[in-house]
């Protein structure tokens, strides 16, 4: 299914490569890096961006939607610097990691709380602890995703947060992804979160301003037995015709629990959000959820690749659309189940409103059952707001405008409050409000 | 005043109402009767302004005003109420926020200030109390989850704050149990007014013990076959609806 195929390059492809070549020398981490960026860029090379053939790819053709690279984003500079330190001052008090243009900016970012350490990615490499190194490579799982792979050739930068064992983190940790204003750029940033065992922490993503050109972040994240990890990430901001791919690579230890959310609001061009999450202990927990709010010719992607291997998990994939004007929406789902994992409870629900004729939603979902005795299902919806629900709160005295609102609304929050936190669940409902006003705002 | 003159009303090019007359006064409490079938959740609908069916010929209008050019939600304002034979589940819409914003829209469309939140959620507290509504369903989402019975006196709870001129019910008794029966009929009959008129939909009687109506009407295959008061009904209770569908049939 991804055997290389003999396509003349692409200018973006030729672009990357040349971005690669030029970068290398400068990118962090010493020579064992420097050998792993070369076998990711290699593994990339071969494989080409990943087109409609590419099973995992299919409706999000990047060899065709990717026509030039822009750049690699230069390192902020001091007046940069300076005026984001305005901006976050005068934001709402909140504890902020900041990267701008894929590099971590200790100097923007606030202290992380007691049982967290937070170190540049730069620092990390440099250090180059196996462990760490092996994690953030991830080789044996999501790496092999040829985008991934891209991503770890050229990561610029990131967070590596570490949770204590036992430590149990109660304010939320904020990564905010500024860009430097100016041209387009490409920016690619790898963080990584090990929340270790029996420990819990709330994270947070948001971007901060607008930005253009493409962005490319992958998050590897580690729950330790027992721990708890739950993220929370509004993917906004991203300007006209951007582009931006989040990958999500997760594994999940015993009994522990993994909650990820994500809205997407304001997409630009097009958003991937990939997620990869490998339930390895036994009776551990997962949520992975999303909103995705288009319009234009927007285009996102949700594209899941869960693997059970340990018996007694359970995860609920649970994704909503709501798609209007010439918006398209993708949402794949494969569930794996190995032949160990036994009692594996899993189920994925995919619904979509369509707001209008010209839109597109692709769902496809993929089970792949080796254990005999499991509880697996999905299911997906596409479809209209409900004309007997609009009648019933028109007859009431809510105009159609007003009804249809609150009905978008309610479609899109639902998943909004399963986010413990309620000042960042706030967050997120504003968003989603803020989405629908300029909606209503439409002639 | 409703009246409804002539009214023949299509859906996908089957006639449901053929002709129809009706005419409810200001006070009065009304009650059409029928077997399944006739049209009479279509008229219910009809005056509440559902777009699904084609208005062929004929008027509807309420205090002389022409209801069938009006959005549904400008007829509320005006005072239509339509309780829902099956009432609609509004999922993630907190029950609270909906009544919240249904009074305060139809407020808005006559005029009037909105309500201050204390102003609100006392009124509230008091019609919930009076239909036996638990505080706990106001938290949740509109009828998400609620019994028959309750979504019921959700119905009636709207009503009550709402304070339509012109109340539809809509086989109110279906699903009901004999309890629930009693506290949606009281809390329609506290509603009773010289300035508010009720037009009652039922297949029985037993809803009648209830809530007294001043006429009856039959209605067989789209149209009003009989007229007559409360005795009515006992009548038909007796021999059924048989000798009015035969009636039609003939013709």
């Amino acid at each position: 299914m991804n055997a290389p195929v003999a396509t003349p390059r692409t200018p973006a492809e030729t672009a990357l490569a040349e971005t690669f070549d030029a970068a290398l020398a400068g990118l962090p981490g010493g020579a064992g890096v420097r050998q792993l960026r070369e076998a990711a860029f290699g593994a990339f090379r071969a494989a080409g961006l990943p087109h409609r053939r590419v099973e995992a790819w299919h409706y999000t053709d990047l060899r065709a939607l990717m026509r030039e690279v822009p750049p690699l984003a230069p390192a902020p500079d001091a007046a940069e610097i300076e005026r984001l330190r305005h901006e976050f001052a005068a934001a709402a008090p909140a504890r902020r990691l900041v990267m701008v243009d894929g590099v971590f900016v200790p100097e923007l970012s606030d202290s992380p709380p007691l049982g967290v350490s937070v170190r540049s990615l730069a620092a990390v490499l440099a250090e180059a602890r196996p462990d760490l190194i092996a994690l953030l490579a991830a080789q044996d799982f999501g790496g092999m995703d040829t985008i991934v792979a891209l991503n770890a050739a050229l990561m610029q930068d990131g967070v590596v947060i570490e949770v204590a064992p036992g430590a149990a983190i109660a304010e939320p940790i904020r990564i905010v992804y500024a860009s430097a204003s100016g041209a387009p750029a490409a920016r690619f940033s790898r963080s990584a979160v090990i929340v270790g065992a029996g420990a819990s922490l709330l994270l947070a993503e948001e971007s901060h301003g607008s930005y253009a050109g493409q962005t490319h972040n992958c998050l590897v994240v580690s729950v330790g037995a027992d721990a708890k990890f739950a993220h929370a990430a509004m993917l906004t901001g991203m300007a006209p015709g951007a582009l931006r791919i989040e990958s999500l690579i997760a594994r999940v230890g015993a009994r522990a629990g993994l909650h990820s959310f994500a809205l997407i609001a304001g997409a630009g061009g097009l958003v991937r959000r990939q997620i990869f999450a490998r339930f390895e202990g036994a009776d551990a927990e997962g949520v992975l959820s999303g909103v995705s709010l288009l319009r234009g010719r927007e285009h996102a992607d949700t594209t899941l690749n869960v693997q059970h291997i340990a018996p007694g998990c359970k995860a609920l994939e649970n994704f909503r659309y709501i798609l209007d004007e010439e918006a398209t929406g993708v949402f794949q789902g494969k569930i794996t189940v190995e032949k160990d994992a036994q009692k594996t409870d899993a189920r994925m629900l995919s619904k979509a409103l369509l707001l209008s004729d010209d839109v597109a939603m692709n769902n496809k979902p993929e089970l792949e059952i080796f254990a005999d005795d499991v509880a697996c299902g999905h299911g997906a919806t596409c479809g209209g707001l409900s004309a007997d629900q609009l009648f019933y709160m028109q007859t009431r005295g809510l105009p159609y405008a007003e009804a249809e609102a609150l009905l978008l609304e309610a479609f899109a929050a639902e998943l909004v409050d399963e986010i413990v936190d309620e000042g960042l669940a706030a967050l997120f409902r504003a968003e989603i409000a803020r989405w629908l006003l300029a909606r209503g705002r439409k002639p | 005043m409703l009246e409804v003159k002539n009214l023949t009303v299509s859906v996908a090019g089957r006639t449901i109402l053929e002709d129809l007359n009706l005419t409810v006064e200001d006070g009065e409490v009304a009650a059409i009767m029928g077997p399944n079938g006739t049209g009479k959740s279509t008229l219910s609908y009809v005056i509440a302004g559902r777009k699904d069916y084609t208005v062929e010929s004929g008027e509807i209008r309420l205090d002389g005003v022409d209801l069938l050019e009006l959005e549904p939600d400008v007829r509320a304002a005006r005072g239509v109420f339509l309780a829902f034979q099956y009432p609609i589940e509004i999922p993630g819409v907190a029950t609270m926020t909906f009544l919240k914003a249904a009074l305060n829209a139809q407020r808005k469309q006559r005029g009037e200030p909105e309500l201050t939140t204390p102003d609100f959620m006392k009124r509230v507290k008091v019609a919930a109390e009076k239909l036996d509504i638990k505080q706990d369903m106001l938290k949740r989402a509109l009828n998400v989850g609620f019994s028959g019975g309750e979504k019921k006196r959700m119905d009636i709870l709207q009503m009550a704050l709402l304070e339509p001129t012109f109340a539809i019910l809509d086989e109110t008794d279906s699903g009901l149990d004999i309890d629930a029966l009693r506290i949606v009929a009281g809390g329609v009959n506290a509603l009773r007014s010289p300035k508010r008129s009720f037009l009652i939909i039922t297949h029985y009687q037993r809803l009648l013990d209830y809530i007294v109506p001043d006429t009856v009407h039959v209605m067989a295959q789209g149209r009003i076959v009989k007229s007559g008061g409360a005795e009515l009904a006992l009548e038909l209770e007796k021999s059924g609806y048989r000798d009015y569908v035969a009636d039609q049939a003939a013709v």
